[in-house]
């Protein structure tokens, strides 16, 4: 079999090729770049029904978005949600009485935590846990309870 | 009655041997492996010719496709006012499914087929007997070579199929049907993760390059040394390849993406 420095340049140039495509969709089609680890600290949270909520999950303050949701399991003892959540540590600065709620982005969004900030002076630190939450809003709850009102005024 | 009851034990029979050969005839390839190592000269010849061969149908289809996807998905997300998300879908598809799929069965037609016939009218031509005769392994000098150059070039061409599709998907959503630029790269950012869907898209390519190019050379390795039988072997190559990939594609989407 015949070998030319062409054929070895043309080799050359096709694992180049490949290589840099692999890398278009690492840096430009995918969340890669956002994953830059980021140090983050752990706070957890217990909610009566964390709904449609998944790991992953945004968490957010004030529209931004600053960590996610990485484990939800359920509590046999006291039948709640509990929800850990990895937050950027650029944002150390929320107080104990930050109140953790379960919104929806848009009508049929996906769900994500939000964090307000209230007016306390301790700060929370790694592995604390948020005491003031707000479940999710089950939207079949709501109707019913809409309808159930409805019908009481009528009589 | 019993002569059709013989045959069909018969080849029931054979085709178990057939997988006990090609079961046998990978551990001999992979265990030639380490051969190569020492002469990339022989793995460089074969990347030439099943990789920078394999370049130009891989890139154009894949623009086509990527094309077509978003031509196709326009249409549909439109209804609902979700144009933007037309970078995810195309993206989406093309790294899960498309990029290694289409490409594996590409490669089965444009480089496994022309290794079974290689290696078929090489034993038919009883050069591989010449070969052992000089007391040169086969399996170490022609085998293991193709055999690895397969598993580097696939998840290679796997993934420039996905980029160029991915861009030529741009090219007529932002070119031709207006959707925003910004949106069909951000969606596509924001959704695409590194790990569960381009990692595993990448074990999917190196998944298909091993079988399908396993399956070519073992086709024309094992084939019956005459012309029809080398025709025979090729044709079994693209077939059994495809079928491979497919049924082989479901079952790693059923293991990756299962609970999501």
């Amino acid at each position: 079999m015949s070998h030319s420095p062409t054929q070895d340049t043309l080799v050359g140039l096709f694992v180049a090729a490949g290589i840099a495509g692999l890398f278009f969709l690492a840096f430009q089609a995918s969340n890669l770049s956002a994953y830059a680890e980021h140090d983050t600290y752990t706070l957890t949270a217990r909610f009566e029904n964390s709904g449609g909520l998944k790991v992953k999950s945004p968490v957010s303050a004030a529209g931004v978005k600053i960590g996610q949701v990485i484990a939800i399991s359920f509590d046999p003892k006291t039948y709640d949600s509990v929800v850990a959540m990895h937050i950027d540590s650029h944002y150390n600065t929320f107080p104990d009485d930050t109140t953790a709620s379960i919104f929806t982005a848009g009508l049929l969004g996906e769900q994500y935590v939000n964090l307000e900030a209230g007016g306390s002076e301790t700060i929370l630190k790694d592995q604390d846990k948020i005491e003031i939450t707000q479940s999710a809003i089950i939207l079949e709850k709501a109707i019913g309870q809409f309808l159930f009102k409805a019908a009481e005024e009528k009589k | 009655m019993i002569e059709q009851l013989q045959l069909l034990g018969n080849q029931t029979r054979g085709s178990f041997a057939k997988l006990g050969r090609g079961t046998r005839f990978l551990l001999q390839t992979l265990s030639g492996i380490g051969s190569v190592i020492p002469r990339p000269r022989l793995l460089l010849n074969q990347l030439y010719s099943v990789g920078v061969l394999s370049f130009l149908i891989i890139t154009i289809s894949g623009l086509f496709v990527g094309m077509v996807l978003s031509l196709q998905g326009y249409y549909t997300l439109s209804d609902f006012g979700a144009e933007a998300s037309l970078g995810l879908m195309v993206a989406t598809s093309l790294v899960r499914e498309l990029g290694p799929v289409v490409s594996a069965l590409l490669f089965a037609g444009r480089a496994g087929s022309a290794l079974t016939a290689e290696i078929g009218l090489m034993k038919a031509t009883e050069q591989l007997s010449g070969m052992e005769m000089m007391a040169v392994d086969p399996i170490q000098r022609i085998i293991a070579p193709r055999f690895l150059a397969g598993l580097i070039a696939m998840p290679l061409l796997a993934g420039l199929f996905s980029a160029i599709g991915i861009l030529g998907g741009q090219l007529v959503g932002s070119g031709l049907l207006g959707v925003d630029d910004g949106a069909y790269w951000a969606q596509m950012q924001a959704k695409i993760d590194f790990q569960d869907d381009i990692v595993n898209g990448i074990i999917k390519s190196i998944t298909f390059g091993f079988v399908t190019t396993w399956i070519a050379l073992f086709e024309g390795y094992d084939a019956t040394p005459t012309a029809e039988g080398v025709s025979r072997a090729t044709t079994r190559t693209v077939v059994n390849s495809a079928f491979s990939v497919l049924g082989l594609d479901f079952i790693l989407t059923a293991l990756m993406f299962g609970d999501d």
